[in-house]
């Protein structure tokens, strides 16, 4: 399967990632060889295995639904670049 | 054309846990800005979730709710895009194997027929933040209390078929939710949700139209608003022989319009993949049945008892297991007071009428059951008249005091002494000789007016029956 720079632009856009026009040949050679790999995996016959959602073969612990964070939220605003009653700022969004 | 339309509902309904989805960070409503998140919350690097064992249990206890499969084995997913109040850049969610799959639930609808609606599936997921558009001098602002908090999202099958089904729906689905504990369900604060697909096709068609979606919708009222607005928009794009565009919009309940929403670029793209900071879930039938023997008396199963119980019409019990507030309430009344269909007419009439005309929550009532069952023990045992109740019950939602004591304080009690009654109605008897004298030629109608005569001179404080018997006694 190949991969056009088409693509490559709009997964770059999707991603947020910024690529410059000298590497857009190069990342899509890339891909397309990922790809490639992934074919030559999907060309074997998987019929009998069930798909695997977690490579690892053990199971998600569960936590208590206690409170063991209290308000930091001085603190933590301190980090911010700007904050106005409470709330972080943003660059304005328009939906 | 007759047209048919196709309507599926997404509804989002917040788990009242303690904490967060995946952090023990506190999880309630209206609190201050960003004192509700933390270093997980707000995506600190290093930060990593660890789920909420209740969030789990409350998704189970809905699905088993609605009959549906319990996914034994759950996977988390990621869902990627960028937006502010999201500050991972991902939510995590549950896309092919969710906690709840495919069960169903049954609305009634007002003809008085049922109909059976799937449910796809429901799975967990987080919230996002909150953001808010007002002048924060040119920028927005970001408040993450709500972010993480879990959510329960709730597919339906696109078995709907107009905006009265799907309002019967959403409010069956608030009553379950409301019955299980597990959300306040509130939707003008947002802890319900409701997202509604939509698309016509010719009547008889089986192909499916393009579907929108609309947004933004938050109360049961302006879900029907906005899906009948819905329908006539695109039935009027398809009849000028344009198409409709497959497309989010938002619902504007002050206009009653939609209109598209700017979507985000490639917004549906979203580039899911397995969320590899968890496990997948694993649960047994142990742990299922456990929660299983925890579910309460759901509304379908206490109506009918209702009905089989205590005699009332299948419409009455419709209303009074709407919430499992009113039917706690009813039935604390209708056993105290031992007659469950006075109780219910009252509950559902005077009570009704007084908590609607105040905007009053049941809880908020001042008549609460107990004082109503001693009121109707007072028109049973006699102490009063049926219509005293009324001015009783008027005088209890003024007056805190005890039932029997606004009774006798107001001079309401019945009278019932024969003597009190015999110069009661030989008053009338001689204030009326000509109606006398018509009930004596054969007017029996004459009688109801003269028992009127007499109850009006009792201030409604005689037992009508007495009245009764004495008048027809006296004239013979």
């Amino acid at each position: 399967m190949a991969f056009d720079k088409t693509e490559v632009e709009k997964v770059a856009q999707l991603a947020r990632l910024h690529i410059s026009h000298t590497e857009k040949d190069e990342v899509t050679g890339r891909i397309t060889d990922i790809l490639a790999l992934i074919d030559q995996m999907q060309s074997v016959d998987t019929d009998a295995v069930a798909p695997l959602a977690h490579p690892l073969d053990i199971t998600q612990r569960l936590r208590e639904d206690d409170v063991t964070e209290s308000n930091r939220r001085d603190e933590l605003q301190q980090l911010a670049p700007e904050v106005d009653e409470g709330l972080y700022l943003v660059p304005k969004v328009i939906e | 054309m007759e047209w048919e339309a196709v309507i599926g509902l997404e509804v989002h309904v917040s788990l009242s846990t303690n904490t967060k989805l995946f952090s023990g960070t506190a999880s309630i409503f209206g609190a201050e800005p960003n004192t509700e998140a933390n270093i997980f919350d707000l995506a600190m690097p290093g930060t990593l979730p660890v789920l909420n064992k209740e969030a789990l249990r409350m998704a189970v206890k809905f699905g088993l709710a609605i009959d549906a499969e319990i996914g034994k084995r759950s996977v988390f997913d990621r869902k990627n895009y960028f937006y502010p109040d999201l500050p991972k850049g991902y939510q995590v969610t549950q896309l092919d194997f969710p906690t709840v799959g495919k069960g169903s639930l049954t609305i009634s609808l007002e003809d008085g027929s049922e109909r059976h609606i799937g449910v796809t599936r429901a799975h967990i997921e987080e919230n996002a933040g909150k953001s808010l558009h007002e002048d924060f001098h040119g920028m927005s602002g970001i408040d993450l209390n709500r972010s993480g908090e879990p959510l329960l999202e709730i597919v339906s099958e696109p078995e709907i078929r107009n905006a009265k089904e799907a309002v019967a729906y959403l409010k069956k689905l608030h009553a379950i939710v409301r019955y299980l504990d597990i959300s306040d369900a509130i939707m003008a604060q947002g802890s319900m949700r409701c997202d509604v697909n939509v698309s016509i096709r010719s009547k008889g068609s089986t192909e499916l139209g393009t579907r929108t979606e609309l947004k933004n919708i938050n109360s049961f009222r302006f879900v029907e608003k906005a899906i009948n607005s819905e329908i006539q928009r695109q039935q009027d794009v398809l009849e000028d022989g344009g198409t409709v565009i497959q497309e989010t919009r938002r619902y504007d309940a002050e206009r009653d319009t939609s209109s598209p929403m700017r979507s985000k670029e490639f917004a549906n793209d979203y580039r899911y993949f397995p969320e590899p900071d968890l496990l997948p879930v694993e649960i047994d039938d142990t742990y299922i049945e456990a929660i299983r023997a925890t579910l309460p008396e759901l509304p379908d199963a206490k109506s009918a008892r209702f009905v089989s119980e205590y005699g009332l019409s299948d419409y009455d019990a419709g209303v009074l297991t709407a919430t499992r507030e009113m039917a706690e309430y009813f039935e604390t009344v209708a056993r105290s007071s031992g007659d469950a269909k006075m109780a219910a007419n009252w509950v559902t009439g005077d009570l009704q009428a007084a908590l609607n005309k105040n905007n009053w929550d049941l809880a908020e009532s001042p008549i609460q059951a107990e004082r109503l069952a001693r009121l109707i023990q007072r028109i049973k045992d006699d102490t009063i008249s049926g219509k005293i109740g009324k001015t009783v019950f008027e005088a209890m939602l003024e007056d805190g005091s005890d039932v029997d004591q606004i009774i006798e304080s107001r001079g309401l009690k019945q009278v019932t002494d024969s003597g009190a009654i015999e110069s009661l109605v030989d008053e009338v008897i001689t204030n009326h000789p000509e109606q006398v004298q018509q009930f004596r030629d054969g007017k029996e109608a004459v009688l109801g007016f003269l028992v009127g005569q007499a109850m009006k001179l009792s201030q409604g404080k005689a037992n009508p029956g007495q009245v009764n018997q004495l008048l027809r006694e006296k004239m013979q």
